[in-house]
């Protein structure tokens, strides 16, 4: 099989915290896992919102930081070695001719599995798009909310929005090399890393660096390749930056993006499921976490705990549809506890 | 007491709201489309709203961590909150804001039932 090319038991879809709890409970029915997220490390909004940010209603824990679940979710399935793929979007499903399902995601790789479970939170994160009017004309040949290539950006005039680490780090990794690069915030104090921002008003102070207050409301150019941008004052007056790179850094928000287009039922961009196995309208295609909607449903970390270990019960089936899944507990359960690795 | 919210497309809700609730969660459990993701966490900056001109002075000030999250909004300016960080109390009865269009969730979450 090509190096893009996987074939598993089960296909989960993000790698938040109900995401790696699944890989938890499928692993003690014996299901092997691959997780695709499209952040570059696991957590989902626990990793991206509030990593910092202490959290008070997990059971048995009184006190835990977003990142630290993480990090207790992560070594808790360790034994299970699930499959990462991180900065992968899930962009298409398909079933196969033997009844599996057959994901592709933005990078190309495929994976095939007889499950699949979206445990995607409120979506796919993805960059802030400013609303400045026509945009989406220059997305892709002016205006970048990533920077892959640097030496794309040599010489060129940029403009970099916004007052958090991407902004800041890319404009002190893109100042040398820019023809001219001008950081716009609305406000003189930043969010960034302090030494990242020491080192932004050094550049400064060099000239190689210029530092506007104002926020990009316009965007001036024809066919896609940008002249100017137009940036607004805290006073309300507005002034041009001549540039030919647009880099809006305002950090992510969630978008259900092509899961909306898996032929699954759905409600208000939520997927309606059962709460005896937390299935969509479609057998085999699982919804567990904030991602999916029924009758008082709660979006709380622990619901969606719950929903994980139903749902394997039920993907077990799929799985292996021959056997019987004996229902045990890790207490007593010599075999589970040779799964884990402890016994 | 009243919250009056102008949403993105020009439509206006007076909304019943109780002491101590955030205004986030009296726009989110009346069933208009808020984005807020976090949840209230001052986290994302997906609650922005403009208070209107005569409220800015009444609002106790925002903290340090609101104005840092408030760079992940647009258009902000001198009436710019997140919502979540406003706790409904007296003398707030009769609050407008108006709900910032990148706040606009893509679709309405499940109307809760709400007091008042």
């Amino acid at each position: 099989m090509a190096a893009n090319q996987a074939s598993t038991d089960v296909i989960i879809i993000g790698a938040g915290p109900v995401g790696l709890f699944a890989v938890f409970q499928l692993g003690l029915a014996h299901l092997e896992a691959h997780v695709v997220d499209i952040l570059d490390r696991p957590g989902g909004q626990c990793a991206e919102l509030y990593p910092e940010k202490p959290i008070y209603d997990i059971p048995g824990l009184p006190v835990c930081t977003g990142q630290e679940l993480t990090n207790r979710l992560l070594e808790q399935i360790r034994p299970f070695k699930p499959e990462f793929h991180f900065g992968e979007m899930a962009a298409a499903l398909a079933k196969t001719e033997d009844g599996s399902w057959r994901l592709t995601t933005d990078e190309g790789r495929v994976i095939v599995a007889k499950v699949v479970v979206i445990a995607a939170g409120g979506g796919s994160f993805v960059p802030k798009r400013p609303p400045i009017p026509g945009i989406d004309a220059y997305e892709g040949t002016s205006v970048f909310y990533a920077v892959r290539r640097i030496g794309d950006f040599h010489g060129r005039r940029i403009v970099v929005a916004g007052g958090g680490d991407s902004a800041l780090d890319w404009t002190v990794n893109l100042a040398p090399i820019a023809e001219r690069l001008t950081l716009i915030h609305r406000r003189s104090e930043f969010r960034a890393a302090p030494d990242t921002v020491h080192k932004m008003r050094a550049l400064e102070a060099d000239g190689l660096v210029r530092f506007e207050l104002g926020q990009p409301t316009g965007l001036k150019g024809r066919d896609g390749v940008l002249e100017a941008v137009t940036v607004k004052r805290p006073d309300g007056t507005s002034f041009d930056v001549g540039a030919d790179v647009l880099l809006p850094f305002f950090g992510l928000t969630m978008k259900l993006g092509p899961i909306a287009n898996f032929g699954l039922n759905l409600n208000e961009n939520l997927i309606p499921v059962d709460t005896a196995r937390f299935e969509t309208s479609t057998p085999g295609i699982f919804a567990i976490g904030d991602i999916n909607t029924y009758p008082g449903k709660l979006k709380l970390i622990l619901s969606g705990f719950h929903e994980a270990a139903l749902m394997a019960q039920a993907a077990y089936r799929y799985v292996h549809p021959d056997k019987t899944l004996r229902f045990q507990y890790t207490t007593s359960s010599s075999e589970l506890q040779r799964l884990l690795k402890v016994a | 007491m009243i919250v009056e919210v102008r949403m993105p497309d020009g439509t206006t809700h007076r909304l019943e709201a109780l002491e101590g609730w955030r205004v986030m969660e009296v726009i989110r459990d009346w069933g208009l489309p808020i984005k807020a993701e976090c949840g209230g966490a001052c986290a994302c900056a997906t609650c922005h709203v403009w208070v209107g001109a005569e409220w800015v002075a009444k609002l106790p000030p925002a903290s340090d961590e609101e104005l840092e999250m408030l760079d992940g909004a647009f258009q902000v300016d001198e009436r710019s909150r997140l919502c979540c960080q406003i706790i409904m109390a007296e003398d707030l009865d009769g609050l407008e804001v108006e709900l910032a269009p990148e706040s606009l969730a893509d679709a309405p979450v499940v109307r809760l039932a709400v007091g008042g």
